[in-house]
């Protein structure tokens, strides 16, 4: 190894790519203004679409309620809720997206209830339509209020306490303090985010820097240079490296700022937030300045290992190919290959173990979560730093054996 | 200095199995003279020169660069050679400067080394007026002084030329020609690839006839139209080979 040929290899590359309008798209124009101009125009849609719906009033059709004037009189008396007229084809209204749900009122409702007599309500509504969702959702409150206050006229009727069918309360206490709630809410997104933006990063310069320039020819004038190959290779594999920690450094920090400035600005809250999955971003707003920092570091830390061995594995693959075309080819599928464990680690029942830890991408899910929320588990983390840098150890050796190879190199 | 012994190289082929594309080559070139490697598509010219290049390593045989051997001292070699082939293109976003600058860095040199050679260089190549414009917007014939330069900057003693003149317009090709020949009379070791007759009439010392990766003939053109009987390039270069069937059946291989 010479390190001042390496250097010579890297600086040259970082300032070809830096001239290079595609590189320059991928590493700093799609990080920077592209994914926080999309997640703030998402999260912005999201908002005042929920904003909206839970604003308008909930519109319905009330079936029967003839012999029932009171509830009836309730219901509309209720600004949240707009009556519309019967009609006959209300389930079509209901799928139709007209109304949001029918309220069927029993015959005989209210002598019933007089009488004591159970009766049912029936609530059509659109399973899995938010608006129809939520409009049950009123109503049913309502109607639980309702029956409440039935409840309790009855009892005072007949002079009992209320507490009778009260026994006892229930509350909920959070203990955990709020960065770990951040952690456990965010945790799993960051590490995912980071570990694709990782491999998107590196992916177009390791194409360009080895099947570009075969394809380009000038890989065979590199190598008419007296520098041993393996010094090529660690001065391309830098610039990989380069590309792919700025671009996730600079999404990373840009959708931080925007999340956070686009949460002030929405003012989502995060009783809100959390009624979408979109608003789990949206949640982060309220979440990220609560991050533990040292959890920030430490997921910093373990990611460069991985880095490595994204870049070594993207060299490697790319220079086998012949021309940008083909090695786009065989560089796209493996965004999937690098998904799935990410997404595993999200999912809750899969939790870090010694074996766990051995697996490439999902450990650092996993261990960038617990992190996260302020949990280190030392022997982990070591076995888990440890196992990456032999994978990116043995990745970049192959690398190094591939640019060694006369048949990939001059492959006609 | 240039002197290959037995040189053999054999490639796996899917199809045809096991393929030597060099076969047993050995000659010799000497400082301040031009070899001229003549030989159809696929005779094994170009691999030949890229294991003098050390950019292939011998199957079998070697060959003693500039004093030193391609398989026991292949960046010693490397040091010591300007190869230029049509296949080593330059750096599109760079510009002629920085490309020449590049090489220089890659083959040890100083900064203030290069600048001196560089300038040496753009003043014979009449490079000034592009010298700090980006390659990918060249003319062919910009293009292939800045290879050149950039071959040269580190003065190697040896020169590889792997059909530098092909697809080029004839004033360009002309101007390559003119300059493989001032490289050799500065005293530089030269050897030349190329299928056109006319190029090894008027520029080769020593033409070595390559079929089938075998060296078939070798000599001065003199000596070769004394062997063959012909004074036309052409025509000795079609016996040499052993008549046009067997240039036709290794075409077709």
């Amino acid at each position: 190894m010479n390190w001042n040929h390496i250097l010579t290899v890297y600086l040259k590359e970082l300032k070809d790519s830096l001239r290079d309008r595609r590189t320059l798209i991928s590493m700093i124009v799609i990080p920077t203004l592209v994914m926080p101009g999309l997640m703030f125009g998402v999260g912005y849609i999201m908002t005042k679409v929920m904003k909206k719906a839970r604003e308008e009033p909930t519109s319905l059709v009330i079936l029967g309620g003839a012999e029932a004037p009171g509830v009836v009189a309730a219901l509309r008396a209720e600004p949240k809720f707009r009556i519309v007229e019967a009609k006959a084809d209300y389930r079509q209204l209901v799928s139709d997206k007209k109304i949001r749900l029918a309220v069927e009122i029993p015959a005989g409702f209210e002598a019933a209830l007089q009488a004591g007599e159970p009766k049912t309500v029936t609530l059509y509504h659109y399973e899995g339509e938010l608006k129809s969702g939520m409009g049950v959702a009123a109503v049913e409150r309502f109607l639980r209020d309702f029956r409440e206050r039935t409840v309790t006229e009855r009892l005072t009727h007949r002079g009992l306490p209320v507490s009778l069918v009260k026994p006892f309360e229930v509350k909920r206490q959070n203990v955990a303090p709020p960065e770990k709630v951040g952690g456990n809410i965010i945790g799993g997104i960051i590490p995912y985010m980071i570990i694709i933006l990782c491999f998107t990063g590196a992916m177009y310069p390791a194409i360009d820097l080895t099947a570009g320039e075969k394809e380009r020819g000038t890989m065979e004038t590199l190598l008419c240079s007296p520098l041993r190959r393996v010094n090529i290779v660690l001065g391309k594999f830098l610039m990989v490296m380069t590309a792919s920690v700025a671009t996730m450094a600079l999404s990373l920090v840009s959708m931080g700022l925007s999340v956070v400035a686009g949460g002030s600005l929405l003012g989502g809250g995060r009783a809100a937030a959390a009624a979408s999955s979109a608003g789990a971003k949206d949640a982060a707003a309220g979440f990220i300045p609560l991050l533990d920092p040292l959890g920030v570091l430490g997921v910093f830390a373990m990611i460069l290992p991985v880095a490595i061995l994204f870049a070594a594995v993207l060299l490697a693959v790319a220079l086998f190919a012949k021309s940008y075309k083909e090695a786009q080819s065989y560089v796209s599928p493996l965004i999937i290959v690098i998904i799935m464990p990410a997404v595993l680690g999200m999912l809750p029942g899969i939790e870090l173990t010694a074996k766990t830890a051995l697996v490439p991408i999902l450990n650092l899910s996993l261990v960038c979560k617990e992190m996260l929320s302020g949990v280190w588990h030392w022997p982990y983390i070591a076995l888990i730093f440890g196992s990456t840098t032999v994978y990116a150890g043995v990745a970049l050796a192959a690398c190094v054996w591939m640019f060694n190879r006369e048949d990939v190199i001059f492959r006609a | 200095m240039i002197a290959a012994l037995n040189l053999t190289k054999i490639f796996k082929d899917r199809k045809r199995g096991m393929i030597a594309a060099v076969d047993q080559v050995s000659f010799t070139c000497r400082p301040g003279q031009i070899y001229g490697l003549l030989g159809a598509n696929g005779a094994g010219k170009t691999t030949t020169l890229r294991l003098l290049a050390t950019l292939l390593q011998p199957t079998r045989g070697t060959a003693t660069v500039a004093g030193h051997d391609v398989v026991a001292d292949p960046v010693q070699v490397r040091a010591h050679v300007g190869f230029l082939a049509a296949s080593t293109a330059l750096y599109g976003r760079l510009t002629a400067r920085e490309m020449i600058t590049y090489f220089g860095r890659l083959n040890g040199m100083t900064d203030a080394a290069i600048r001196a050679r560089l300038q040496v260089l753009a003043g014979e190549l009449d490079m000034d007026e592009f010298l700090d414009r980006r390659c990918d917007k060249f003319s062919t014939g910009m293009k292939q002084k800045t290879s050149i330069a950039r071959t040269l900057i580190h003065d190697p003693a040896v020169m590889i030329f792997d059909e530098p003149t092909l697809g080029l317009d004839v004033m360009t090709a002309r101007a390559i020609v003119r300059f493989v020949r001032q490289c050799r009379d500065r005293g530089k070791t030269v050897i030349y690839s190329t299928h056109v007759m006319s190029e090894v009439e008027k520029l080769c010392d020593v033409i070595g006839i390559i079929h089938a990766g075998r060296l078939v003939a070798e000599g001065t053109l003199a000596e070769l139209q004394a062997r063959y009987g012909e004074r036309d390039m052409e025509e000795i270069f079609v016996k040499a080979v052993g008549g046009e069937a067997a240039l036709a059946a290794a075409l077709n291989t």
